[in-house]
């Protein structure tokens, strides 16, 4: 029998939470709640999940290094794959409820609108990441090269709010805020190796995963 | 003239059972296109026992659209009017308490009688007139709309400018206690006061509007209060609320939104579905209320009308 620990109870707590502001979103659908353009809603809503979900992802680690509490890395491969189903799903919404699967204006987009592009690069650059989640995967790469690989979340999240940012008409305050948000945690990596070499330390060596239960 | 307050107006007297019944429409078009069966079950406004209450029509005139007006619902809570806010919900949300009377409108530049005018001196007297115009706004999305209103072309009239005038501007209030983005200090979304213009043959063209009323009702606040300009065939943020100022000038008005991104939106402004946004496309458009979109069309349907004022322009340069 596997050993009890606090996880079997906080992965599944955290695992509903993430699954609050969709339930959320049907609520309010299915109350009349939203606006007289329900669509665009369900469209901005999704999107903005996405990159709220990408901010609590890569929090994950300089939370832990703050304070320590190793075992936090456990629910970052929920968090992010939380992240990849509400981009998948704000991706949906446009192919489907936008442009009801018109692949040529869709192709067309992608290559004319530069924000379309950027969001479409972020799904790309999570779609290998979503994929290679598993143990198996961890397996199959080896946990080095794994690890690098999965170091292409930062130029999703970059993409993200690049994408949020080409979109927005005036108001920009909201896209700044993710940027600024998304330097601060990705400074907050780079200091922390600058620390780990002069320490004389091996890059990173300390936050491979040991056991695939930690990732 | 008196002008009521929007506020006059409770909802229980503007939201009608039609446009209760409308939007459960959309929702069940939008649960069948969604593969949602149940939704009949799930929302049991959605049964056809409802009693559709009639809209009250009125008569048909000359440049009227017969497509379905929009619920007034809609029209007045899904508003782009930034002054009061960013999202489309804000307007309605900030502008309860906005004082649209009394109100004085300026007549300045190259006109026979510059002043300041009360707004019922400056519009009394002209007929009021019905017009179902299609709205077309920059952001891909229509409404339909019936306003009161009477022509610029017999405000202008009156107003007698002067030969050398080639264009009218015109201004919004700019009073950041009734505003809260007049008054943001950061990352300011436009510069204020807002700003509108109009060749002087599109000011006088038959189809320009100056707005005064939705649905046969005072204008409400979020709508543009107390008077706004109404130019179907140009995209809605053409269409400058709460004016406070009318100046007839030689020179070209920049726009509020040619200043703030030139390389995006123009002075024109026309609806074109052939020339996009640098951003979007333009060739078609989200009916609200509608699941599917719909094709825009050239000057939004008003070709007739206004398609001569341009015959001799590039529509691509002069967007």
């Amino acid at each position: 029998m596997p050993k009890f620990n606090r996880w079997s109870i906080l992965k599944p707590v955290v695992f509903l939470a993430c699954l609050g502001p969709l339930a959320w979103l049907a609520y309010a659908a299915l109350t009349d709640q939203l606006s007289a353009n329900p669509i665009k809603d369900i469209t901005e809503f999704t999107g903005i999940w996405t990159l709220r979900f990408f901010m609590i992802t890569l929090s994950v680690t300089p939370l832990r290094r703050m304070t320590g509490w190793n075992s936090v890395v456990r629910i970052r491969r929920m968090f992010g794959l939380f992240t990849f189903f509400h981009g998948f799903l704000h991706l949906m919404t446009y192919v489907w409820l936008d442009q009801f699967f018109m692949f040529s204006e869709i192709v067309k987009d992608i290559m004319k609108r530069p924000f379309i592009t950027a969001g479409m690069t972020a799904f790309t650059l999570m779609l290998p990441l979503a994929v290679t989640s598993t143990k198996k995967w961890i397996g199959r790469l080896g946990g080095k090269r794994w690890q690098l690989l999965h170091r292409l979340v930062y130029f999703g999240a970059a993409a993200g709010v690049v994408h949020y940012y080409w979109f927005e008409k005036s108001d920009i305050q909201r896209p700044v805020g993710y940027g600024a948000l998304l330097g601060v945690l990705l400074l907050f990596r780079a200091w922390h190796a600058v620390r780990n070499r002069e320490r004389g330390l091996k890059p990173a060596a300390a936050d491979l995963p040991k056991h695939a239960s930690q990732i | 003239m008196l002008v009521k307050r929007a506020s006059d107006i409770s909802s229980s007297e503007i939201t009608s059972e039609h446009t209760y019944h409308n939007r459960r429409e959309f929702i069940k078009t939008a649960s069948a296109a969604l593969g949602i069966a149940a939704a009949g079950t799930i929302i049991p406004a959605c049964a056809p026992s409802v009693g559709a209450a009639a809209e009250p029509q009125a008569k048909k005139g000359q440049y009227d659209t017969t497509e379905k007006p929009t619920p007034i619902e809609d029209i007045t809570t899904y508003n782009n009017y930034y002054e009061f806010g960013i999202d489309k919900s804000d307007p309605a949300r900030n502008s309860k308490n906005f004082k649209s009377k009394p109100w004085s409108v300026k007549v300045e530049g190259m006109v026979k009688k510059p002043a300041t005018y009360n707004l019922e001196d400056l519009i009394k007297g002209l007929a009021l007139e019905d017009r179902i115009y299609r709205m077309r706004c920059v952001e891909a999305w229509s409404m339909v709309i019936p306003w009161q209103g009477f022509p610029l072309a017999n405000l202008i009239g009156r107003l007698e400018p002067l030969p050398s005038a080639k264009y009218v501007e015109f201004k919004t209030l700019l009073d950041p206690a009734q505003y809260p983005e007049q008054s943001r200090k950061f990352f300011k979304v436009l510069d204020w006061p807002y700003i509108e213009g109009l060749r002087m043959d599109e000011a006088t063209n038959p189809l320009a509007l100056i707005a005064t009323g939705i649905y046969g009702k005072p204008l409400p606040n979020q709508d543009g209060a107390p008077l706004r300009l109404v130019t179907p065939w140009k995209y809605g943020f053409k269409g400058i609320k709460a004016i406070v100022s009318i100046r007839f000038t030689d020179k070209q008005p920049v726009n509020t939104w040619q200043q703030q991104a030139p390389q995006e939106y123009g002075f024109y402004a026309n609806v074109n579905p052939n020339v996009d946004h640098p951003r979007w496309s333009q060739a078609r458009e989200r009916r609200i209320g509608e699941f599917f979109k719909r094709p825009t069309l050239m000057f939004n349907g008003y070709a007739e009308q206004v398609a001569q004022m341009y015959s001799e322009m590039d529509l691509r340069k002069n967007y």
